[in-house]
């Protein structure tokens, strides 16, 4: 019998929810037992396979290029995972939800530059008008709040989930 | 039967009646009279002008026994200016001060005694208690007031009755609040007479404050001296000794016109000490709101007229039981003191035997929207839908589709053309899913979008929302949120039932009626028209043609 | 001479004094009602709506902070649907200003995190808001985001009934309601403020703090705060 496969994404957010997923130590040796491993900034694969059983999302959509990578992981995987506050909120990615994109450019690319001072047009994405969290855009089936949530919230619900229990989250918060 | 009471200030002398200001006075009776509104609306179409021009040219043609006079509102507010002959029952609408060549004509013709009321259905099918001298007397005339049988249900009452028969008499009316709930008029004030302290409070409600009505405005602006002496005569039933008149300040007329009144009745004995020589003592002060809507809410109106910001709380206590500053406080509406010298006159046998089972009287509405004739009208309680539509509202405009009539304001809701033959009443308006509310009664054709209708009204709710408690001040804002997305077509069926969900919460949990009315429109018009919400979502079209929909959903 | 109520509190009998609260006979009895606007010591407004509970025989929600107990009441504070509308509550609560508990003084020190984590509230649903809200911080001492602000008003009761200043007032209307000092002025220009500090200690957000404290100090700590207002409500024959 095949191993279910996992998959971790990394949208706009700081990586915090990535460390704390490491931080799980020498549990991540049981977490690759019981699973492979098949897409996440961790490990080095380009293409999101054509089907995961779960996937973990960390971050906002903040850009054209998230909604994209959204859209096509939602397509593509079994159980979706919003993994952490960013996911969930759009936390510290949504500050800027207030100010709005034009204002936001400016104030980063122009107001605050004295070298080259210009918004970059091409290359990166666009942003999109606000940063929303995940299930704003696509259906989400757990969250995992926290920022970032600990190591044993996500152990212990990745270990639920792979034994085909909903994920107990007591304790889990927003913030620390 | 008062006018013999021995303690019976004389009458006031009967001298040639003077015209409204600017006027000369006639000399002798007047053979003809032309009767010119000067209530706002028509005031704001230069009805003043008319009145002097009018006066003009009446002395020009000679007419010496012709009487030019201001008079309160004539109704038919949308065609003013309005001037009429009370002689003939001739009405002249949208009047220009240049053309006026044809009423002094008419004047010319009019036989002396006559009376004729207009013969249009919107005005025969109308039955006017709470403005019966609306349109027929000089609204800043304390004479004029006196003549047509003012203050003489309050001679009456001091005289001859006792502060529980004067309750019992109210309460045999089955008079209730005129202001929306419909709460019994004579319980509120057995509950207000009944409750320990002193002094207590008598409270006019004038915070009128839903879109499209306008029928306190229109009574204090044409008949004062009536609201002062309901409240004079509540004063009296329920032991109070102070009043005050709770007018927005976006009604300067009726507040003028108000404070005039209630300087002329009491120099004339009719508030003050000793009224009419009686051991009732009544003062009655105007204070003013700063337009908000949610000051017209009890608990908030108080909290305003002790100079406070005007955010209601938590009831229990009652005004009736602990109001204004902790003491005892009736608190009606302005038509509902305006229904009480009637009833006093005439008894509250005669006001129950009007109307249906459970809604006694009349009630008066501010009809506007999609119909021909569009102002204010007063009708029997059970008066049907149909009636009020088509028969006096002479139906609608360019002979489009009736679509649904709006009641209750902001808390109301939309009634479907299937109840056109429902009679009106509190308890009918309820059973449909509407609310009698203050009055405003909006027409709607085929051209009205039932979902931008919601939109509107939770626009008002947001905005006027205190901000006091979460579920009012988020809910609305989250809820005008969802209804701007369905208008535009961005929308999906989670949100049409996130939507129903959050209205439900909000209508259970918020502190005070406008939060727990706020989602009755969306109700409503979900009730009686939720194939317009699915056309704008699923097929992301607006029937009516009204919204806006966005070529694109955005995701949001 | 007191008169003394009984009544029922989920079915469990339970006796109150006349003008005690639903909720401070609950509070007396172990009984949780989640609370947020209500503070021991302060006036009650029954504002925040996450205390209310279900009469029998009221089809009306009631707030226990504001509603008095009477002979005979049958209260019962929790069902699924009241738990719903608190938790709804929260959500808006977070929804109407911008709240990012990763970056604010206040965290793990906050009354509507611990709330949202007590009522089990893992993401929202509720339409964003986002306004755009200031900051205030003119003020020497202490400073004001409100975009943390939930507008408990407890800043405007403890100034007001405890400090006796006053300062502290409520502007705007709907979602744009303020807390303001000196009717609108920079707390920094007030003149009536006594930097007395009760309103930061109060405030169960990070929406007042102290300056010159990072988020990693935890600043917004409950320290063994404010006394007298616990033994004000234990005391209510004092008065």
């Amino acid at each position: 019998m095949t191993k279910p496969t996992l998959a971790t994404v990394w949208l706009d957010g700081c990586s915090g929810c990535h460390m704390s997923f490491i931080d799980m130590d020498e549990r991540l040796l049981e977490i690759a037992e019981r699973a492979d491993i098949v897409y996440s900034p961790l490990v080095d694969t380009k293409v999101y396979p054509d089907h995961v059983d779960l996937c973990l999302v960390e971050g906002a959509v903040s850009s054209e290029d998230d909604l994209r990578k959204i859209k096509l992981i939602r397509e593509r995987t079994g159980t979706l995972i919003s993994f952490g506050d960013c996911a969930i909120t759009a936390n510290v990615p949504g500050m800027r939800n207030p100010i709005g994109v034009q204002p936001l450019l400016e104030r980063a690319y122009l107001e605050n530059v004295t070298l080259n001072p210009g918004a970059p047009t091409e290359v990166v994405p666009a942003l999109l008008p606000m940063a929303l969290p995940v299930h704003r855009v696509v259906k989400v089936d757990v969250f995992l709040p926290g920022c970032p949530p600990s190591a044993d919230l996500i152990h212990q619900s990745l270990v639920d989930l792979l034994e085909g229990r909903t994920p107990d989250t007591r304790g889990a918060r927003f913030g620390r | 039967m008062s006018e013999s009471a021995p303690s019976a200030p004389p009458a006031p002398p009967k001298r040639p009646r003077r015209a409204a200001d600017g006027l000369r006075p006639l000399e002798g009776p007047a053979r003809a009279s032309a009767y010119v509104c000067e209530a706002v609306s028509c005031l704001s179409a230069q009805s003043h002008d008319i009145l002097l021009k009018l006066g003009e040219q009446v002395s020009g043609a000679g007419l010496k026994d012709v009487e030019v006079k201001r008079v309160g509102c004539l109704l038919l507010c949308a065609s003013g200016p309005l001037v009429q002959i009370p002689g003939t029952g001739q009405l002249f609408s949208n009047v220009r001060p240049d053309d006026l060549d044809a009423i002094v004509e008419a004047l010319a013709d009019v036989t002396p005694g006559e009376q004729r009321a207009p013969e249009a259905p919107f005005f025969s099918r109308q039955r006017r208690i709470a403005t019966e001298n609306s349109g027929r007397i000089d609204p800043e005339s304390l004479d004029d007031y006196v003549e047509k049988g003012g203050f003489e249900a309050l001679r009456s009452v001091l005289t001859s009755m006792t502060p529980a028969q004067v309750r019992e008499e109210i309460t045999r009316s089955g008079l209730r609040g005129r202001g929306g709930a419909g709460y019994p008029t004579g319980l509120k004030w057995n509950t207000v007479a009944k409750a320990v302290g002193s002094p207590k409070y008598v409270i006019c409600n004038a915070d009128e404050g839903d879109p499209g009505a306008f029928m306190d405005r229109s009574v204090l602006e044409s008949d004062p001296y009536r609201v002062i002496e309901g409240m004079a005569i509540a004063a009296y039933a329920v032991g109070a000794s102070e009043g005050y008149v709770y007018c927005r300040a976006e009604y300067p007329l009726a507040v003028s016109r108000l404070r005039k009144a209630i300087h002329s009745a009491g120099r004339a004995g009719y508030l003050g000490l000793h009224i009419l020589d009686s051991k009732l003592g009544f003062e009655v002060d105007v204070r003013l709101g700063a337009g908000a809507f949610v000051c017209g809410e009890e608990t908030a109106l108080i909290a305003s007229v002790q100079g406070g910001r005007g955010t209601p709380t938590t009831r229990p206590p009652y005004p009736a039981v602990a109001g204004l500053w902790d003491q005892p406080t009736l608190i009606n509406n302005v038509e509902t003191f305006a229904n009480i010298a009637p009833i006093i006159r005439k008894g509250g046998a005669w006001f129950a035997g009007i109307g249906t089972s459970t809604s006694k009287g009349t009630k008066v509405f501010a009809l506007a929207g999609r119909v021909v004739n569009t102002g204010l009208i007063e009708v029997q309680m059970g008066t049907t839908l149909r009636e009020i539509v088509f028969d006096i509202g002479g139906g609608i405009v360019d002979g489009r589709a009736f679509k649904a009539v709006q009641t209750g304001g902001p808390s109301g809701g939309c009634i479907p053309a299937e109840f056109l033959d429902m009679g009106v009443d509190y308890e009918s308006l309820v059973g449909v899913g509407s609310f009698m509310g203050s009055g405003g009664m909006i027409v709607m054709d085929e051209t009205s979008c039932m979902v931008d209708v919601a939109r509107y009204f939770m626009d008002f709710c947001r905005e006027e929302s205190c901000g006091k408690c979460a579920p009012c001040r988020v809910g609305t804002t989250q809820l005008w949120i969802l209804l701007d997305r369905i208008s535009h077509g961005g929308a999906t069926l989670d949100d049409l039932a996130q939507m129903e969900r959050l209205g439900a919460m909000v209508q259970r949990t918020s502190l005070c009626g406008l939060g727990q009315g706020a989602p009755n429109p969306i109700f409503s018009t979900l009730r009686y028209f939720r194939d317009e919400y699915l056309a704008h979502i699923v097929d992301r079209v607006c029937p009516a043609g009204v919204c806006a929909i966005e070529p694109a959903p955005v995701p949001v | 001479m007191t008169t003394v109520h009984t009544f029922r509190i989920n079915g469990s009998d339970v006796a109150g004094t006349d003008g005690q609260s639903i909720l401070a006979v609950a509070t007396e009895n172990g009984i949780d009602i989640p609370t947020m606007c209500h503070l021991d010591g302060l006036s009650d407004t029954g504002s925040c709506r996450l205390c209310v509970v279900e009469v029998a025989g009221s089809s009306k929600l009631t707030p226990a902070c504001t509603t008095l107990v009477s002979e005979g009441m049958d209260v019962s504070t929790t069902s699924e649907q009241l738990c719903g509308y608190r938790r709804t509550i929260i959500e808006m609560l977070f929804l109407e200003r911008n709240h990012i508990c990763a970056v604010c003084v206040a965290n793990n020190h906050c009354d509507l995190q611990n709330l949202a984590e007590e009522l089990k509230l893992d993401h929202f649903e509720l339409p964003v808001i986002a306004p755009k809200v200031g900051i205030d911080a003119s003020h020497a001492l202490f400073a004001i985001d409100h975009n943390r602000c939930i507008m408990c008003v407890r800043c405007v009761r403890v100034c007001d009934e405890v400090e006796g200043a006053h300062t502290w007032d409520v502007m705007g209307s709907g979602i744009g309601v303020r807390v303001v000092t000196d009717m609108g002025t920079p707390w920094g220009e007030s003149t009536s403020c006594t930097s007395c500090g009760k309103c930061v200690q109060v405030c169960p957000t990070g929406a007042l703090f102290e300056k010159g404290r990072s988020i990693g100090e935890g600043s917004k700590e409950r320290r063994p705060f404010l006394p007298y207002l616990k033994n004000q409500a234990q005391e209510p024959e004092l008065t």
